[in-house]
């Protein structure tokens, strides 16, 4: 088992969902059930891949990639297939390979109009192939492969599944970020061109990330070197989304089918994160130090400015598609800081984003799929016409705020802790200032969402739903899906050495690395802000 | 990477605290959060399906966790008596100073706090130092250190445990009958269970992550029970209320405890490292002062202070229970439990040794008067206690920020029972009436209910400070205290507080009048409301009687040095000695002697609040409701019948001051009415207009080449261009999803020549 996982484990878990897709495209379809059942059982399967190297994984030598797949590919421009996991990719993988069984089987009987049970599900676990292959790889060709494999199929998610305005919102989702993915790929071109081996200054040539991280961007010069880093913030950036790159986020929300929405809020943002903290950050860490002050403004405006349009918002999902704004510019926030603290808070914030705000979205969908309405001002009372889904609902909106004692405090309250002191080379006084902003936002999202419980949840029910029988309260298969999400939110919000363990010596060596083999590149930022 | 390397393990050695061999209570002191946090799952899940709805599993475990909370506090008793610190070499504290990065401030490492140096109280007997019990285990793992959760016991957290778990326990009692018939009755209960256990964590908290945690804890416990009755909105307001002004302190809260971590505890969050370093005088004092202050907005927040206060009184809308467990006795003193535990921050910070007037002091004196002030005007049984508990906590900041750190603490352990008491016996006549207006539907309750009336009484005589009562003993502490009685010839304390001397006696004198008001009120004239009331159930009056019995007595066991006892220490000072800590942990204040004058002094104003309410309504006025044959709540000819200054005052008290106006109109409704508003425009039209217009000008570009440039040149495709030409204009909207690859085409082919032209660039 060991000898298998050691040569195939990475690559069977992001191919196993594709062979299940494959599969299921053999079988007609009008085998509904039969389908349901393959997709069900590869995404477990899957999960069962990623327990077993959670099992085997050496969490003593977590900053090391483990499991690593290392083979010729693309040998044209040198781009390999290396494949690799360490602790920063643990937690996002688990927690992508837990959604998307969870998603499913929320679908046994939820799949949206217009139905096609096949594509659609095929379509999820397409979708998990390119999430898990984006948080393996460790060469950018690669890693821009999967990136925007992700995109298709959520494309025509939306577009085929979704709402009213369904195609104005997948075509806005798709181009936003292809634009963004451009300017990405354009970045890694450069840093192929122009990376340098840090001893004997000869030029790389590679995709390889690990050997771009050892370089960390030396041999090239700073201002080249901010130009490459904002070609990946726009790609990375518009992911997150980062304000102001963020106005697809609440229309491909709002019209997604509820499966989309999870799988969006709960996964994709984070692909946007994590290539802030595998690749932008640890390669150019030299610019990431010039940049950092402004991406700490962005995430400090996301904040206010997400939280202040939710407020103004009436319709539930497009509430929560804002919180997410919000909620990612506190996970932006800890990155800016560059410190342990921040990055371990951000990939804290970015699993507790992903099950809470995935929960909210299930919420919402299955709102909907009762009262046939998101509008806050015509529902009301679920405590009382359907008492468990207003209790998660509850739940799920207390861990949402931050509360201690629940998952969404451990990637909040650490990211406003690390700007106070962030990395050497950063002003402590800008930083400090974006912390208090930060804390501001706290009050702020307690606002929106007590807001929305109190008139959604609280109160008696309206006149209009009050004999319908469809209202019905949680059943078996929401239980189903939600239960695991349900408990790790808990479960994270007591144990948060369960993450922080698994993450930190990982991120220490990243940020090790970024200071031994920079040395010549935060001269070069302080310089650079000397100057500045 | 600042706080990569400091390590933070000194907390464990002595003198500071040991963490075994003691005593099996102190060291598995957990024990008692984790029963009512066990009950409260057990509750939640399986409470309905139980003979009495869960109630009985709540009250069992609070009773348990009582049990040994009193065994917990006996263990510490003998462990203050019997410990004796080791010779003095060993007891110095080494600081692992590690690397310390360089703009971290440095700690005095050799300037060990060891407090093996015997104190000299004010009786001039010397008070052994004593270690506190600290136990804890590895949470998490951050930048390559590790950071604890544990337990914390000494004096102060014991006594916590006492208090909460005695009050908890009456007021699970009570609410088995109170309660009883309510539609969320098992809920009600698992929900007590939770609070008892998050206050319980919150006080044996051995650092302040941990603090923050119980905080958040209590307090969103705080907000449920207070809207327990959701279905009206006027309840769910109170507990958004609630909820957002303590979120409000909590960002004082979290700033305070962020400074205190990467100053004063050089990358550690334990108490007693934070607490230690600061004493031993390594810390920085602005960022003392910048902390302090900070924690004093949460305290505010939490504490209901002025101007952070205006959630509590409406916080009333919850059952009365909850008000009495929650909103007088327990949650709402954590502001102050906060103070005590991290002393040193305020003392230092605020130098509230040097008499200097202090935020702490000053917010504190404010508040109690201004609170008393407003609990005049309320109809509301229980919104005059609520104005009365935030006068009351008002002394207990004060008494903090002039020093009196015992004095503080005692009127905390005393106002719990007598206030208790009060919510309690409130929540007795309204079960007999229905009501809690007193001017609408009570008067003349003493006939049928003369064990509520009895109790009542008596607590508020204890919150009156009536001697020998319970609020007489503290309440005097605190007086003394300030240090500003120089006037009657008292000596000691931190300094001369006079202001906070003269609002405390004034404060006096208002706390018996109003409550002399409520009595009338209440339970004198003739009954103004429907049908006949009756008294409360036994299960509801032997909880009162209990709380009446520790406000009557509570106060013996604080009794000031030469008082009847000549100087037999045995009896005098034991809560000080007690619960004080003596320890490098905690800052060398002075101790006040107490001052017969100014006790005289102080009883006096009392008696004349009470005299000059008493002449007013059991005087004056029931002699007219006897003449008119009316039941009166006021006289019509009254003050503000007839001056145009009293009746402004009048207006300005009823309005509380104009507070809820400012937060609930203008800034809450700024913010989500013109603000929000402006943001979602921004957003739609600015900077989602700017997107959408780049994507109809890639469209109409697109369309440019294909029509300009493509078709010209390529025969093929003419039948797409009707269609395309129909959509002309309108944006993606209308783009057919088919298109989308050629879109992407574009976009590729831009970026790639952009790519190219970057790359040459930049090689050259």
């Amino acid at each position: 088992m060991t000898d298998f996982l050691n040569t195939w484990g990475l690559t069977a878990v992001i191919f196993v969902p594709l062979i299940g897709a494959a599969v299921m495209m053999l079988i007609p379809e009008r085998e509904e059930e039969t389908h349901k059942l393959i997709a069900l059982l590869t995404s477990l399967l899957t999960l069962g891949f990623v327990a077993a190297l959670m099992i085997e994984f050496d969490y003593g030598d977590a900053g090391t990639m483990q499991f690593v797949q290392d083979k010729g590919w693309i040998d044209v421009i040198n781009s390999r297939y290396i494949l690799g996991l360490d602790g920063i990719s643990i937690p996002l993988l688990a927690l992508t390979v837990l959604i998307v069984p969870s998603v499913i089987v929320y679908s046994w009987h939820h799949i949206p109009h217009p139905g096609n049970a096949k594509a659609f599900l095929i379509l999820n676990l397409i979708l998990e192939t390119g999430m898990v292959g984006t948080f393996l790889a460790q060469d950018l060709i690669l890693f821009f492969l999967f990136f925007e494999v992700v995109l298709l199929p959520m494309f025509f998610m939306i577009a085929v599944w979704g709402g009213e305005d369904r195609r104005y919102a997948s075509l806005k989702f798709f181009l936003y970020t292809l634009f963004g993915s451009a300017l990405m790929l354009l970045g890694f071109l450069a840093l192929f061109f122009l990376a340098k081996d840090p001893v004997t200054g000869a030029a790389l040539h590679t995709f390889d990330m690990r050997a771009l991280t050892a370089s960390a961007g030396s041999g090239i010069v700073h201002s080249t070197q901010l130009w490459i880093f904002a070609a990946m913030f726009i790609g990375f950036g518009v992911k997150v989304p980062i304000f102001p790159f963020h106005t697809w986020l609440p229309d491909a929300h709002t019209q997604a089918p509820t499966q989309g929405s999870v799988i969006l809020a709960a996964v994709l943002l984070k692909l946007g994160t994590y290539g802030f903290l595998r690749i932008a950050i640890p390669i150019l860490p030299g610019a990431a130090t010039t940049w950092a002050p402004w991406i700490g403004l962005v995430a400090v405006i996301g904040i206010i400015y997400g939280g202040l349009a939710c407020l103004a918002q009436t319709d539930m999902k497009r509430l929560i598609a804002f919180s997410s704004v919000a909620h990612m510019g506190f996970v932006m926030l800890a990155i800016a800081t560059m410190t342990p603290f921040g990055f371990n808070a951000a990939i804290y914030g970015m699993v507790a984003h992903g099950l809470i705000t995935g929960m909210l979205f299930f919420v919402a969908g299955s709102v909907k799929e009762r009262f046939h309405t998101l509008d806050i001002k015509r529902l009301g009372g679920l405590l009382i016409s359907v008492p468990k889904l207003g209790w998660i609902l509850g739940i799920v909106t207390m861990a949402s705020l931050g509360l201690p004692g629940l998952a969404g405090f451990w990637g909040e309250f650490p990211a406003i802790l690390a700007a106070y002191n962030p990395a050497n080379g950063l002003s402590p006084s800008i930083f400090r200032t974006f912390m208090v902003i930060a804390a501001l936002g706290t009050v702020l999202a307690a606002g929106y969402l007590l807001w929305l419980y109190q008139r959604v949840g609280m109160g008696e029910p309206s006149e209009e739903f009050a004999a319908d029988p469809g209202i019905t309260d949680v059943n078996t298969r929401e239980w189903l899906a939600w239960t695991p999400l349900l408990a790790l939110i808990v479960v994270f919000g007591f144990l948060p050495g369960l993450i922080f363990n698994v993450t930190d010596p990982a991120v220490v060596q990243i940020l090790d690395n970024c200071l031994q083999n920079a040395d010549g590149c935060t001269a070069v930022a302080q310089s650079a802000l000397g100057r500045g | 990477m600042n706080f990569l390397l400091l390590a933070a393990e000194n907390a464990t050695q002595l003198p500071l605290a040991v963490s075994n061999g003691t005593n099996w209570f102190l060291e598995h002191a957990w024990i008692v959060p984790l029963l009512p946090a066990v009950s409260f799952v057990i509750i939640l899940f399986f409470g309905k399906r139980m003979p009495r709805k869960g109630a009985e599993v709540g009250v069992a475990a609070v009773a348990l966790a009582f049990v040994f909370a009193v065994l917990t506090g006996v263990a510490w008793i003998n462990h203050r008596d019997n410990y004796t610190p080791p010779a003095a070499s060993e007891s110095a504290l080494v600081i692992d100073g590690g690397e310390i990065a360089p703009d971290q401030v440095v700690p005095a490492a050799e300037e060990a706090p060891t407090k093996g140096e015997v104190v000299t109280e004010g009786g001039g007997e010397a008070e052994q130092p004593t270690v506190a019990i600290h136990k804890s285990t590895t949470w998490l793992r951050n930048g390559g250190v590790a950071f604890d959760a544990g337990i914390l016991v000494d004096g102060l957290s014991v006594l916590m445990l006492f208090m909460v778990t005695l009050v908890s326990l009456l007021v699970h009692i009570y609410s088995t009958d109170y309660v009883a018939g309510d539609r969320r009755y098992t809920h009600f209960f698992a929900f007590l269970s939770l609070f008892t256990a998050a206050m319980l964590f919150f006080v044996l908290s051995d650092n302040i992550l941990q603090m923050i945690v119980g905080w958040e804890l209590v307090g969103v416990c705080s907000f449920v029970l207070i809207g327990h009755w959701w279905e009206e909105k006027a309840n769910s307001d109170a507990a958004m209320k609630a909820f957002i002004t303590n979120r409000v302190g909590d960002i004082g809260l979290l700033v305070g405890v962020i400074i205190l971590f990467f100053t004063a505890g050089n990358g550690s969050f334990d108490i007693l490292t934070i607490n230690s370093n600061i004493v031993s005088g390594g810390v920085s004092h602005t960022a003392l002062i910048v902390a302090a202050m900070s924690l004093t907005a949460a305290v505010m927040s939490k504490s209901g202070q002025f101007v952070l206060h205006t959630w509590l009184p409406d916080a009333m809308a919850g059952p009365t229970p909850v008000s009495a467990l929650i909103h007088a006795a327990t949650m709402v003193v954590a502001g102050i439990y906060m103070v005590a535990r991290l002393y040193p921050v305020f003392f230092e910070g605020m130098q509230i040794g040097g008499s200097s007037i202090n935020l702490l002091a000053v917010v504190g004196a404010v508040t109690l008067v201004l609170a008393g002030l407003v609990a005049f005007v309320q109809s509301d049984i229980k919104k005059v206690l609520a104005y009365s508990t935030i006068s009351q906590l008002g002394y207990m900041v004060m008494a903090l920020g002039v020093g009196a750190w015992t004095a503080a603490i005692f009127h905390l352990f005393t106002h719990a029972f007598f206030k208790a008491c009060l919510f309690l016996g409130a929540g007795s006549t309204s079960h007999a009436v229905h009501s809690f207006d007193m001017k609408k539907d009570m008067g003349g309750l003493r006939r049928w209910m003369p064990h509520t009336y009895l109790t009542f009484v008596v607590a508020s005589l204890a919150l009156a400070g009536i001697f020998p009562l319970a609020g007489f003993w503290s309440k005097d502490e605190i007086l003394s205290g300030t240090g500003g009685w120089g006037l009657f010839g008292g000596t000691g304390g931190n300094g001369a507080y006079t202001f906070m001397l003269a609002m405390g006696i004034l404060g006096a004198a208002l706390t018996g009048a109003y409550m002399t008001r409520v009595i009338y009120l209440t339970f004198h004239g003739e009954f103004r409301g429907h049908g006949t009331p009756h008294e409360s159930g036994r299960l509801i009056l032997v909880p009162l009687y209990v709380l009446a019995g520790f406000a009557l007595l509570a106060g013996l066991i604080n009794l000031p040095v030469g008082f009847i006892t000549g100087n037999n220490s045995s009896w005098q000072e034991r809560f000080g000695h007690y619960v004080q800590p003596v320890a490098g942990y905690f800052p060398d204040i002075a101790q006040a002697t107490p001052s017969y004058s100014l006790a005289i002094v102080s009883s006096f104003v009392a008696f004349a609040g009470i005299g000059y309410a008493f002449w007013y309504y059991f005087v004056k006025l029931d002699r007219l409701a006897r003449a008119t044959g009316e039941s009166l709540t006021e006289l019509p000819d009254g003050l503000v019948a007839n001056s145009a200054v009293a009746r402004a005052g009048h207006t300005l008290l009823v309005q509380k001051y104009y507070l809820d106006h400012l937060y609930t109109d203008i800034i809450v409704g700024t913010t989500k009415g013109v603000i929000a508003r402006a943001a979602n425009w921004t957003n739609q039209n600015v900077i989602d207009g700017a997107v959408n217009l780049a994507g109809r000008w890639s469209v109409k570009v697109g369309r440019f080449t294909y029509d300009r440039i493509d078709q010209p040149l390529v025969d093929g495709l003419a039948n797409a261009t009707g269609r395309a030409s129909n959509s002309l204009g309108d944006g993606f909207r209308v783009v057919q999803t088919g298109k989308v690859q050629q879109y992407a085409a574009l976009l590729f082919a831009a970026a790639a020549l952009l790519g190219g032209a970057l790359v040459v660039v930049l090689s050259l």
